[in-house]
This record gives structure tokens, sequence and C-alpha cells, in this order.
């Protein structure tokens, strides 16, 4: 079996985003169900939230073709 | 992964290359397929939009309901609500402009003649996110003078040892993470999602064609393959949507009283 290992990488670099993404939106979600009138508010904090914490996947894949030799 | 390993070993998978379709020419200055679809896509909106809105009318046509749901999208949708209702109105044609030819490039990957997304390519996703990052600096500069933008990058109130870490942090955010995510993110969604299309279908094709047991897994991957093109679409406009999003709120935060 070949292959490379940089996407393995790319693999556990998606770990910790995919979770936090979740909960990000998660929280999103239950807030708006409780408080419909406050999603005007609440969206600008969860996409920020979501993009912060995306980029960690982002360099991951990035980097995954970087070091692909 | 594993029916693909079974099969005869002269299927290769889809990779990088596929990316690469230089119509004229070869090199660095060749004219590429995705150029040509890029000034397709701007005769194309353009057409659509003077079409649309060459005969307006109190009770609009339905092309016009179209192009005005469109605009209303961005206009209230994402303009309005994240830049607030006293300024936003300078930045809805670089929104609109923006969101339109993403969405436009993104779904030329999956209507059939044109088959590519133009986002694919890192250069094209680049140049958008440069421009979002140069205005959103320029409007922050212009309302609060070059010192006081920098200034605003740290919230009041922080302990005095506290200010250099979070400016430092902050101006890595501002001045790395942000455009470099902006254009990454568009860019990963629609190179990954093409190159997974491009499996399942090739891959499908091989296996129908190679005969024996593997013509029914052929056709169960020409089934997630139509699966797959369902999903590119759901992802295609996300992506447009979330790109325009986020260029709103990042001129948001460079405009907005306290940061």
């Amino acid at each position: 079996m070949t292959g490379n290992i940089a996407i393995l990488g790319y693999g556990l670099s998606a770990i910790g985003p995919g979770i936090g993404v979740g909960l990000i939106f998660a929280a999103y979600i239950n807030g708006v169900a409780r408080q419909p009138e406050a999603r005007g508010m609440l969206q600008p904090i969860a996409f920020l939230g979501m993009a912060i914490t995306e980029a960690l996947a982002i360099f991951g894949i990035a980097l995954a073709f970087v070091f692909k030799g | 992964m594993s029916i693909v390993a079974a099969a005869p070993t002269d299927y290769t998978a889809p990779g990088v290359e596929e990316f690469w379709q230089p119509l004229i020419g070869d090199g660095a200055w060749a004219i590429t397929r995705p150029m040509f679809l890029m000034a397709f896509s701007i005769i194309l909106i353009t057409w659509w939009l003077l079409a649309t809105t060459r005969k307006k009318a109190l009770v609009p046509s339905k092309g016009q309901m179209g192009t005005e749901a469109v605009y209303g999208l961005v206009r209230n949708g994402v303009a309005k609500d994240l830049i607030g209702s006293h300024e936003f109105m300078k930045f809805v044609p670089l929104l609109f402009s923006m969101f339109v030819l993403i969405l436009v490039n993104n779904l030329f990957g999956v209507i059939p003649p044109m088959s590519y997304p133009t986002m694919s390519r890192i250069g094209f996703p680049i140049a958008l996110a440069l421009i979002v990052w140069v205005v959103f600096h320029v409007v922050g500069m212009k309302k609060h003078g070059f010192i006081g933008y920098w200034k605003s990058l740290v919230p009041s109130g922080l302990p005095k040892g506290m200010i250099v870490p979070i400016f430092i942090l902050e101006l890595i955010t501002d001045l790395f993470t942000r455009p470099v995510t902006l254009a990454l993110r568009l860019f990963g969604n629609m190179f990954a999602g093409h190159i997974l299309m491009v499996l399942f279908i090739t891959g499908g094709w091989y296996m129908l064609t190679s005969g024996g047991i593997l013509v029914v897994a052929g056709g169960v991957t020409w089934i997630f393959a139509f699966v797959m093109t369902l999903f590119e679409l759901l992802v295609e406009f996300l992506q447009a949507y979330v790109f325009t999003l986020l260029a709103a709120l990042y001129i948001a935060g460079a405009v907005a009283d306290e940061h």
C-alpha cells in the first residue's frame, strides 16, 4: 500500500475543527430556538467563530499539499 | 477503496493534474479553461442583469423577480444585517458582485458543457480574497485613521500586560489568517468536491466497462455520483454565501465603532 502521510495529517487536523464547528452551530441553533429574535445578533458571532475554528483545518489541507513532495 | 484496489491496476485515480487544462498555448502564459469560463461567466452575468432589469416595472416580471430575490438576499440578508443600516449601502455593489460571480462560477462545476468549477484553481479565490482584504483595511483606516485603526484592534479595558499579546494575535488574524482562510476555504471546497465527483464518475465508468461482478459496483458508484452532484450543488451555493457573509463580517468589524 502506497500513499502519503501528509494526507493522514490532514485527516488528524480536521478532527478538532470538526468538533469545534459542530459545537458552535449547536450553540447557535440552541440560541435561535430559544429566542428567535436574537438570530440577527447570533449569526455574525456564529459565523465569525466558524471562520476562526475552520482556519486550522484549512491550514491543514494547504500544508498537506505543500508537504506532499 | 477496496473495490478500486481489487480492480486491475490500470485505473488511475484523479489527481491535481485533472485541473490543468490549457486551451491555447502552454506553460505559465497559457489561456486555460478556467480563464475562459471566468470570462464567459462575466458575459453571462452581464446579460442576465441587463435582460432582467431593462424593463423595470412595479409589478415585476418573472425574471425581474428572480434578480430581485438574489439582490435582496445579499442586501438585506447579508449586508444590512451585518454591517448595520447606517452605512451598508456602499458595500452592497461589492458584495452582490462577489456573490453572483462566485455562485455562477461554482455552478459551472455541475453544469455539463462547462463542468469545471473555476474556483478550483487557487488564483481566482486569491484575487477575490485580496480585494476583500484591501477593502476592509482601507475602509477601517478611513473611518478610524491610520493609528486609530490599529488601536481599535485591541478591545478597550484590557489589563496592561495583555495589550501586547492580544494586539499581536489580532494583527496575525487580520493580516494573515483572514485572507488566507477566505481564499483557501473557497478553493478547498470546490477542489475537493470536484475531485470527488471525478473519482466517482470515472471509477464507476471503469467498473461498468470492466465486466463481471464489478458492473453492479459500478452502477452503485454512479448512483452515488448522482447523489454527490446534488450535494455539490448545495456546497456551491453555501460557499458563495459564506464567502459573501465573511467579507461583510470583516468589513463590519473594520467600520464598527467599537472593535
